[in-house]
This record gives C-alpha cells, sequence and structure tokens, in this order.
C-alpha cells in the first residue's frame, strides 16, 4: 500500500516536473479544434516584398569585446552591432508577418527544431521566428561560457548557462509573443529577437531586405514588419486565389 | 577587546567593499550572468577557474565571493564577540549580524533563481544595508572611546534634540536609500532623463511609475539634505568642542554633498556603471555615519559599559581624541 502511494506520488511529481519543463523534445500535432479550417494549398496565394531603407543608414557602434579574450580572438576584425543590416538599400533582420486576418485556419506544428547558436560571441541568427510549441535549440559554438536569457512578456521568462563548448539546450515557447528579446548578461552586447507565432507566415527579411510569405489562403491581412530600432509598420493585403501580392515597407530614421 | 575592535572595522570595510561590489552587478546588468546558484555553472563556487569570470560572471561570481568571504568573517565576528564581550546585547548583535548575512545571502541566491523579481531584490539591497549597519555599531561598540565613556562618566551629551534629529536623519536615508534601491531595481534611473529640472520642469509634466519613484528619490535627496543641516546645525551650535560629535558631522555633510554630485553624474552620464556604483557606495557611507552619531548621541541612554573598562573623566577626553570620524569611532 506505501509503495503504491509512493508510486503514484512519484508519477504525479514527474509529471509536473514534465509539465513544467520547457525542454520538450518533440511537438506532436494536436488535434484541430472543432470547425477549424485547413489550408487548400492548390489555391494558396503569397505575399512577395521587400523592406527598404530611405536615406543613409546609420553606422552600427563597435562593441566593446574587452571584456572576454575569446571574443577578442574569434573577432580579430571588431565586431559591431547588427542593429542597422543595410544591403543594396534594403534592410535586412527585419520580422514580416501576418498579424491578424487568419481566421480560424489551423496548422501543425512543425517538431523540426529552429537553430540559434552562440558564434563568435554573437547569436546567429540574429532575428528569428518560430512557431508556438516547436523546439528552439540553443548551442554554444564558443570556447567561452555563455547564458541564455529570454526576457519574455508574455511566455515564461527563462535563463540557463551552456559553458561548454558544443551544449545544446532545447526551449519552447508555449504562446504567440512579437517579439521575445534574447540576452547573454555575460557579454552585454549579445541580443537576439524570436517572434512566436501561431502560424507559418512569417519571414525574417534577407538579402538586401527580401522576404516570402507562402501558401496563404485567399484573404485581407494585416501585414507587420518589426524591426528592433524602428517603430513597426502595418499594411493591409488582400491577396486571392493563386495570387501574388507585391508588398513593400519603407522605414527610415525617425 | 582592542583587536576585536579592530577585527570589526576590518569587517566594516569589507562591507563596504561587498556593497560597492553588488552596486557593480547591477549597475553593468549582470545579475543573471550566472544563472545557478548556489553552484556557478555548474560548478561548486570555490572552484570556479578563474580565466572563467569574464564579462558579467566577473561582477556577479566576483560578488558571490566577497560575500562569501564577508559571510566567514562574520562568523568570526560573532563567535569573537560572544567569547570576549560580557555585555548580553552585544553577543546578540554579534549574531544578529550573522543572521542578517546569512539571510542576506539566501536572498541573493533566491533573486538569480527567479530572474531578479524586484520584491526580492529590493529586499536583497535593504537587507545589505542592515547588515553594513550592524557591523558599525559592533565596530563602534567596541571601541574604546565608547566604552571608557560609562553612562555615569560619559562626555557625551543628553541632548534630547540632537537625539531627535540623529535618528530623524538616520531614518531619511534609510528610506532614501530604499527609494534608490527601488528605482533602481525598477529600471527607473532615467526615467527622468535631465537634472535638475524634470523634462525642463521643476515638476514632471507627467507621470508614470517610474517617473514617480525617481522624483521621489530626487525629493528625497532634498529631505536628507535639510535633515543632515539641522543635525549637524544643532552639532555645531550645542556641542562645538565634542570631537566625537563634530567629525562625523561635518563627515557626513560632505558625503551627502558628494552624494548629490554622483546623483547628478549618474543621470548626465547615461547610468555609468562606476558613477552609479559610487553612488551606491557613498550611499551606505553617509547611512553608516548618520547611524555613528545617532549612537553617540545617544550613549547616555546605553546600558553601563563592564567593570574592566576604564570608566574615568580622562577615558572620556580619550574618547574625544580618538574618535575621528562616523566609520572609524
Amino acid at each position: 500500500m506505501k509503495s503504491k502511494f509512493l508510486g503514484v506520488t512519484c508519477g504525479i511529481l514527474l509529471a509536473g516536473m514534465a509539465a513544467c519543463n520547457g525542454d520538450s523534445k518533440s511537438a506532436a500535432p494536436s488535434t484541430p479544434p472543432p470547425g477549424a479550417l485547413r489550408v487548400d494549398e492548390s489555391k494558396a496565394g503569397n505575399i512577395a516584398g521587400r523592406v527598404v531603407f530611405e536615406g543613409a543608414a546609420p553606422a552600427n557602434a563597435a562593441v566593446k569585446l574587452a571584456a572576454d579574450p575569446t571574443c577578442m580572438q574569434a573577432n580579430a576584425g571588431g565586431l559591431t552591432f547588427e542593429t542597422f543590416a543595410v544591403k543594396d538599400g534594403g534592410l535586412d533582420n527585419v520580422f514580416v508577418y501576418v498579424k491578424d486576418g487568419l481566421g480560424n485556419y489551423y496548422f501543425d506544428t512543425p517538431t523540426e527544431s529552429v537553430k540559434i547558436d552562440q558564434q563568435g560571441c554573437r547569436y546567429v541568427p540574429h532575428v528569428v521566428g518560430a512557431r508556438v510549441g516547436q523546439p528552439i535549440e540553443f548551442s554554444n559554438s564558443d570556447e567561452t561560457l555563455h547564458n541564455i536569457h529570454a526576457l519574455a512578456n508574455v511566455n515564461r521568462e527563462f535563463n540557463f548557462g551552456q559553458s561548454i563548448k558544443g551544449q545544446r539546450d532545447k526551449k519552447v515557447f508555449t504562446a504567440r509573443e512579437v517579439m521575445v528579446p534574447l540576452k547573454c548578461d555575460v557579454h552585454g552586447w549579445m541580443q537576439a529577437y524570436a517572434g512566436i507565432l501561431d502560424h507559418p507566415y512569417f519571414a525574417v527579411t534577407s538579402d538586401g531586405g527580401k522576404f516570402q510569405l507562402k501558401n496563404l489562403p485567399a484573404g485581407t491581412y494585416t501585414v507587420e514588419a518589426w524591426h528592433e530600432k524602428l517603430p513597426a509598420q502595418t499594411q493591409t493585403v488582400t491577396v486571392g486565389e493563386k495570387d501574388t501580392k507585391d508588398v513593400s515597407f519603407t522605414f527610415k530614421m525617425q | 577587546m582592542t583587536w576585536l575592535h579592530r577585527y570589526a572595522k576590518l569587517v566594516v570595510a569589507s562591507t563596504v567593499l561587498l556593497i560597492a561590489a553588488g552596486g557593480m552587478v547591477t549597475s553593468t546588468g549582470s545579475g543573471l550572468s550566472v544563472p545557478d546558484w548556489p553552484n556557478t555553472y555548474g560548478q561548486f563556487m570555490f572552484s570556479f577557474p578563474l580565466d572563467k569570470m569574464v564579462g558579467g560572471i566577473l561582477y556577479e561570481h566576483g560578488h558571490r565571493m566577497i560575500a562569501s568571504t564577508v559571510g566567514f568573517l562574520t562568523i568570526i565576528l560573532a563567535v569573537w564577540t560572544w567569547r570576549v564581550d560580557p555585555r548580553p546585547w552585544m553577543r546578540k548583535l554579534g549574531f544578529a549580524a550573522l543572521a542578517a548575512v546569512i539571510l542576506q545571502g539566501l536572498l541573493g541566491g533566491l533573486t538569480v533563481l527567479f530572474l531578479l523579481p524586484p520584491a526580492i531584490s529590493i529586499g536583497h539591497a535593504a537587507l545589505a544595508q542592515l547588515f553594513f549597519c550592524s557591523t558599525i555599531a559592533i565596530a563602534l561598540f567596541t571601541s574604546p572611546g565608547w566604552r571608557a565613556a560609562s553612562s555615569a562618566t560619559t562626555s557625551m551629551p543628553d541632548d534630547r534634540r540632537l537625539r531627535i534629529r540623529a535618528l530623524t536623519t538616520t531614518c531619511l536615508v534609510y528610506l532614501q536609500i530604499l527609494i534608490g534601491a527601488t528605482m533602481r531595481h525598477n529600471q527607473a534611473g532615467l526615467a527622468i532623463p535631465d537634472f535638475p529640472l524634470a523634462f525642463g520642469s521643476i515638476v514632471p509634466p507627467l507621470w508614470n511609475p517610474g517617473i514617480a519613484i525617481h522624483f521621489a528619490h530626487r525629493l528625497g535627496a532634498v529631505a536628507v539634505l535639510i535633515a543632515v543641516s539641522l543635525t549637524l546645525a544643532r552639532v555645531w551650535t550645542a556641542h562645538p568642542g565634542m570631537a566625537a560629535l563634530r567629525r562625523p558631522a561635518l563627515l557626513l555633510v560632505s558625503l551627502v554633498v558628494v552624494q548629490g554630485t554622483l546623483g547628478a553624474f549618474v543621470v548626465w552620464s547615461g547610468l555609468q556603471p562606476v558613477i552609479n556604483t559610487a553612488h551606491v557606495a557613498n550611499g551606505a557611507l553617509v547611512l553608516g555615519t548618520s547611524l555613528v552619531l545617532t549612537l553617540r548621541s545617544r550613549r547616555s541612554l546605553f546600558a553601563d559599559v563592564p567593570a574592566h573598562a576604564t570608566s574615568s573623566a580622562s577615558a572620556a577626553r580619550s574618547y574625544d581624541r580618538t574618535a575621528v570620524n562616523g566609520v572609524r569611532p
């Protein structure tokens, strides 16, 4: 009787610990809610476009690396902040996503991890998107210690250390939040941003500010472009069946 | 007892260093650079390699190491006091200081594990000052001057007005430190970005919790300055020849002026970490000096010193000679 009681107690405790732990290894698709719609990809449209930076881009400040010799060694030529990544007039590292208008569509949660690496005392990538429930794998490619501190507001804030090169840890965000700042308190300059959404319609601009949101069902959407320093911009975009809409955002210094 | 007094002063000095180290942790935003506690990145704290103390870890782990040292020093202080000091309340004070430093360590650990919730961090800052006060009190009570000046022969005046002013000043300084800690741990240090005006006005034209706590800290500074000035005025007019009162009073005014200047530079420099930390550490010195003045003004209210203490007029005069400033009674 006593052992049975202990077994039940341990089971409850273990279940509770598993529920509290954000490191779930997989995110199996759950059952769609009643009335939820699936996207018919044969009829879906796209939004493609570019985020443009108007005027001369401000120079990114140099990072003071003296606090850690390993970081200095990894960046012999110096390191700058990644705030304004402008190429050919296009602004990279902008998170473009469908903010509103999807209605009752339902999407399976990917089980493949989104990867964020600490490489040369910086986060790679600097801006990333992930789905609610999708694992995010943090890795440390540096010979020094890092801590990963997620300054979430909606999700649960967390902070853990990676002291060994090659160390990998997975975390899961359980609610939609744009954006979750990630920082290393050891190296104060290290910052990244994760956009957590409950749908797959997001992209981070690259290669001169380009982005694409694929396989959207026909409808009218609010699309937002988020940048870490500049105020976010929104546009209303209507996409028809098998339609591709060209959308551009223009950022400039205030 | 002389060596105990010297040792107590060592603990006071170590505690100032500890408070400064804690200030650097907050000022550099390094509070979570070591995510675990009591271990450091999974390693036993005292075996953590020195070459891994980089970036924020230098401040956070360094703070933990200094705190552990102060903890050990306090254990010795409490046991030593218990063994050699015949005054029952002093023995209790030694162990109260030890209890405070242990609780302080626990609060420090908890604030890391709970990701720096303001309530715990403010509690950590508040208790740090109380612990500092306890070490100062022990150093003062074990000083030759204090022990020589028995209540029957004390050269200390029984001045009710001074007692009230000095105690009010100490309470105001402590309250001001609490307001400062609340501002600091709610990231409101630049909620009002200009100084001496507030958004170009004497009173802020807009309000939110950050601006309110920041402005309260500025008003608190004015209140402290008035209280300190009134205390100094009382010492200067009623006890001009009493070095044991005059010197800490002068030191107190000087420290308050330095504190106000540092506060201005904290804003002008945009929370530069070294200036910010100097403001925190100097704030502790203001409190400690005010406490010394308060206790000395209340010397006659304390129970008699033990029999083996020299109780003579010459000892009382000696007290005046040895009393040099607020933290070196």
